[in-house]
Formats: C-alpha cells, sequence, structure tokens
C-alpha cells in the first residue's frame, strides 16, 4: 500500500491568491481564493502594481487557512507546489518566493508549475484522465488546445495568434458599456437576444488549430461605431448574442475536428471561461454526436483560477520526480512542454 | 538569539545572520541581477555555512522600503512567510534608515538617499545621539532640489550616503557648499548587519499584515483617487507612513 500524497499548491499569477492542500493528486482537501476583483474593479481591469500588492497582504493568510482547514502541519506535507509561470510577472513573484521561504524553512521538495498544466489538472479532481486526451484551455489570458499522451507531458496544438477569448468579451463587454468583467454580463445577455449581426469567423487556414479573436472584436467595435455615427442604437442584447455565437461555433468547430483527428478519449474544458453557457451547451451538444469521447467539464469554482488545480499537477510532476531548488523563478512567458 | 536579516529594497542585495550580538556572516552584492533567484540560495548558503537551521532562527528582520517596489516585496514576502512559518517575530526597518548606519562617527546630520528618477529621491534625514540613531525627518520623496534647500537652513554639516548620490552630488554641492559631505565607496552600500541590530531594538509586527512601505500609492490608484477628489488620503498616506524607529 502505497503512502497518501499530499501536496500543498500556490497560485499568484493574476488576481486571486490562492492556496489548497490536495491529496493523491485527486482529492481537494482545502481550496482557499482570495480574489481581488472588487478592488480592480475600479480601473476596468487588472492592475499589476495593485495585484502584486494585495498578494503581499494575502499570501501568509491565504496559507494559513489551507493549512488549518486541511488539518495539517507543513511535517504532513510531501511537496510544495508553486504557479512559476505565465502571468503577471510581480505578482507571480509573490508566490514563488513564498513557496520557496516555505520550501526552505521545512525542507520539503518544491516544484514549479505551469499555469495552463494547472488549468488541465483541475480536470483530474473531479474524475481520472484518461489518455490520450485533448483540452481546449479558454481563460482571460489564454486560448489554447493542448494534447496529452501521458501524465505530464503536453503539446499545443493550437492557440490564440492575438486576443485570447477572455480578453475579446472583456473589450466587447466594454464596447456596450456593460460592467468589468464582462464575460458573464455577455453570456447572460446573449440569452436573452438571438443572433442577427452578422460577424465573421476566424478559422484561418484549414489545417489550423490556431485562434485569432481579434478581427471579430474590431467588427463588434466597428458595428457599434458606425451604429452611434448613424444615431442609431444596436442592441445589446443581439449583439452579444451574434458576438458569443461566432466565439463558440469556432471554438466547439476545432475542438471537435481535432477530437476526431488525434482519435482522443477525453475531451476537458478548463479555464475561466469554461463558466461560459453558451459555450458548455455547444461543446455538450456536438461532442454528444462524437461516441466513445467522454466531455470533462469541471465545476465553475475549479474552472477559475484557485490553487488545488496547481497541486493536483504538482502532485504528478512530483511523482515523476521533478523538482526545483531555491533559485526557481517566476516566469511571465514560461512556455508549457 | 539567532537573527537573520534580509534587504532586497535596492540594487543592494544584503543578507547577514547575527547571533547573540556577533556578526556569524553577512552576503552583499551590488549587481543588477535579480533578487528573485539570488536572495533565497544566498540564505540558503549563509545558513549552511553558519551551521544553523531554518528552525533555529528566533527573529527575522527585513528592509521594508522605500525602493523598488518589486525588489521590497522580495525580501518582504520572504521574511513574513519565513517569520509566519517558523512561528517567529518579524520587524520591519526603513532601507534609509539602515543605510543611515553606515555613518555612524559623523559629527552632523545623515541623508541616506536612493534614486527615485526625474529629479526625485527617497531620504530622510538621521542622527546618531551618542549610540542611538535617531530619525529627525521622516522618510520621503522630494526633489533633491528641494531637498537641498531644505538642508540648507539647518545649516550644519550633512552626510550624504548611497550608491546613487552620484546622480544628485552636484546639486547638493551648489546649494550647500562646504556642508555637503559624500561618504567613501566603502560606506555606500547598506549594511545588513546594521539591519538586524536596528531590528532587534524595534518591536516586532503582525506577520499577516505586514506590508512594504511604499511611500507611494500605485499610480493607477493615485490617479483614480485624484479622480474621486479625494487626494488629501493620497498626501496623508504618503507622509505619515512608518519610517522612523517607533
Ligand atoms: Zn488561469
Amino acid at each position: 500500500m502505497n503512502k497518501d500524497v499530499y501536496v500543498l499548491g500556490i497560485e499568484t499569477s493574476c488576481d486571486e491568491t490562492a492556496a489548497a492542500v490536495v491529496k493523491n493528486g485527486r482529492e481537494i482537501v482545502s481550496n482557499v481564493v482570495a480574489s481581488q476583483i472588487d478592488s480592480h474593479k475600479r480601473f476596468g481591469g487588472v492592475v499589476p502594481e495593485v495585484a502584486s500588492r494585495h498578494h503581499v497582504e494575502q499570501i501568509t493568510l491565504v496559507i494559513e487557512e489551507a493549512m488549518n482547514r486541511a488539518n495539517l502541519s507543513f511535517a504532513d506535507l510531501d511537496a510544495i507546489a508553486v504557479t512559476q509561470g505565465p502571468g503577471l510577472v510581480g505578482a507571480l513573484l509573490i508566490g514563488v518566493n513564498a513557496a520557496k521561504a516555505l520550501a526552505f524553512a521545512h525542507q520539503i521538495p518544491l516544484i514549479g508549475v505551469h499555469h495552463i498544466a494547472g488549468h488541465i489538472y483541475a480536470n483530474r479532481l473531479v474524475t481520472e484522465m484518461k489518455f490520450p486526451l485533448l483540452s481546449l484551455v479558454v481563460s482571460g489570458g489564454h486560448t489554447e488546445l493542448v494534447y496529452m499522451k501521458e501524465h505530464g507531458k503536453f503539446e499545443v496544438i493550437g492557440e490564440t495568434r492575438d486576443d485570447a477569448a477572455g480578453e475579446a468579451y472583456d473589450k466587447v463587454a466594454r464596447a456596450l458599456h456593460l460592467p468589468y468583467p464582462g464575460g458573464p454580463h455577455i453570456d447572460r445577455l446573449a440569452h436573452e437576444g438571438s443572433v442577427t449581426i452578422d460577424l465573421p469567423r476566424a478559422w484561418l487556414e484549414e489545417d489550423s488549430y490556431d485562434f485569432s479573436f481579434s478581427g471579430l472584436k474590431s467588427a463588434v467595435m466597428n458595428t457599434v461605431h458606425n451604429a452611434a455615427q448613424r444615431g442609431e442604437q444596436i442592441d445589446a442584447k443581439d449583439m452579444a448574442a451574434s458576438f458569443q455565437a461566432s466565439v463558440v461555433d469556432v471554438l466547439v468547430a476545432k475542438t471537435v475536428k481535432a477530437a476526431q483527428e488525434y482519435q482522443v478519449r477525453q475531451v476537458l474544458l478548463a479555464g475561466g471561461v469554461a463558466a461560459n453557457r453558451g459555450l458548455r451547451a455547444e461543446l455538450e451538444r456536438k461532442m454528444a454526436e462524437i461516441e466513445g469521447v467522454d466531455l470533462v467539464i469541471p465545476p465553475l469554482s475549479l474552472c477559475t483560477d484557485n490553487a488545488a488545480m496547481i497541486a493536483a499537477a504538482g502532485t504528478i510532476l512530483f511523482e515523476q520526480g521533478k523538482r526545483a531548488d531555491m533559485s526557481l523563478n517566476a516566469d511571465p512567458s514560461l512556455e508549457l512542454s | 538569539m539567532k537573527v537573520l536579516a534580509i534587504d532586497t529594497s535596492n540594487i543592494v542585495m544584503g543578507i547577514a545572520l547575527v547571533e547573540d550580538d556577533i556578526v556569524k556572516g553577512e552576503i552583499i552584492t551590488n549587481i543588477k541581477k535579480d533578487h528573485s533567484t539570488r536572495v533565497m540560495p544566498a540564505i540558503q548558503s549563509l545558513l549552511a555555512d553558519c551551521h544553523i537551521t531554518p528552525t533555529e532562527l528566533d527573529l527575522i528582520v527585513v528592509a521594508r522600503g522605500p525602493g523598488s517596489y518589486t525588489g521590497v516585496r522580495i525580501g518582504v514576502t520572504i521574511a513574513k512567510t519565513l517569520a509566519w512559518t517558523l512561528k517567529i517575530p518579524i520587524v520591519g526597518v526603513s532601507s534609509l534608515e539602515v543605510l543611515a548606519a553606515n555613518g555612524r562617527y559623523f559629527d552632523g546630520v545623515v541623508s541616506p538617499l536612493f534614486d527615485a528618477r526625474r529629479g526625485q529621491i527617497y531620504t530622510g534625514l538621521y542622527r546618531y545621539e551618542g549610540d542611538v540613531l535617531e530619525c529627525i525627518e521622516n522618510d520621503r520623496i522630494v526633489l533633491s532640489s528641494e531637498w537641498a534647500r531644505q538642508l540648507q537652513e539647518k545649516n550644519e554639516p550633512v552626510l550624504f550616503i548611497g550608491s546613487d548620490v552620484v546622480l544628485h552630488k552636484e546639486v547638493f554641492k551648489e546649494v550647500l557648499g562646504d556642508l555637503a559631505l559624500f561618504a567613501p565607496d566603502s560606506l555606500q552600500l547598506p549594511r545588513p548587519s546594521e539591519l538586524a541590530f536596528i531590528g532587534m531594538k524595534k518591536e516586532p509586527e503582525n506577520v499577516h499584515s505586514f506590508v512594504p512601505n511604499y511611500v507611494r500609492l500605485a499610480e493607477a490608484e493615485a490617479n483614480w483617487l485624484a479622480k474621486q477628489g479625494e487626494q488629501s488620503r493620497n498626501e496623508n498616506s504618503v507622509s505619515s507612513n512608518d519610517s522612523c524607529g517607533y
């Protein structure tokens, strides 16, 4: 019988200060997230310097809460996993240096985790992963299709060439005068409106799994602007519905095509945009049409940034023998490999 | 009593281990290299050299700014995480006060400084009363020309300390003439052992709420407050922020 593995995860890549303890890479023992969203709302977006300051204020409190809720001491931990990148460098530095201090103080193995690997491994907290698998990662900072043959091996087969999907949502929301963060508002309006406005879909080259959302974003802004010049008002509900349809069409079509071409057994939806009802519904509908492929969509709390996903990914790396030393640094443009 | 002192608030990285009033070791570098990759390895190797394990530490002292926002955050994050997890007290010391300590035998006032760009400096005014370093003017951000004029009114010798002094030397010379004196190169760098000794005399703080002294608000925050017509709050928080010995 193997001994249970307990890993403390720490995540500070953007505007959430998070810590969590995960058992055996699959079971959440504690999961604490301190969101800064109320502070950044007044700026209409995340301000890096403000985010870094909040992380310093929160970091020990959040870790303490995660350890207390887990009812564990540091001596019970097998490893400490921390988001190394990508993300805001000043924000990442807080988590990385706190994790190093903890690993040093208690002589516990330290592991650097890629943020996207974390998002993908959030799925393992819901159900065991079946390889080969495909993961669609969509968030404010990322839009990627990641193929995995086995644990710990990631191959990015498609990614955005300009804006992330979540970024396009935020910008379109601003053009429609919706509050920050705009994603949930567009999703809500989209369900009240109908697809009446003709907007482009960027399919790119036929064999490409890459994405592009800047053209779509510009088309929305131009339509809104031109209508305003004519003294007309675009119906925000219909615009939201039309925009969302365009985004979802491309995301789902490429995901389904890749799932078939790579003959995967599982498709995982990851990242904050996984909360989008339009995307969930369409992906569920299309995936039901192909046989033998499971679709896994984690609950919302595990789709948005959290540290349980970092601990889950870190557990696999720990079991594979990966270790970081005290020179571990934050890397804002870390590659997934 | 084993004290670990950490200073990453500016370009200089300083780590010291002081045990029962004996300086066991110090690491000081003055190179433009990433603090984040170097501080923990430096702490690790200094403690190993001194045959001390982290769990034997009794106190953490950290330079809490002013300085580079990122630099000061790295030191403070490491310090508060160590203090919290080892269940030992944390003490914060002004980065300028540490630098001022190099002026120990100077007969006059000491102005430690760091460049703050666009003609501005972070500085304060200190004086040794016997063995005790006292703060006479709080830490602040000020134009070096304006600071020179304020010092001129005091009409006594001023020792300027810090690697950035060279950037403002001419301004001080012009306004203060012979009253302006400049520390030699060997005394330009803050000593982490001084940081440890200053810290040992101060009261520990609550570890969770421990934060850097940035002196300035984040730019976006200052702009936002200005828009809210709350500028008075902004100015207050700049001038009344900690610094001098409490
Ligand atoms: Zn994320």
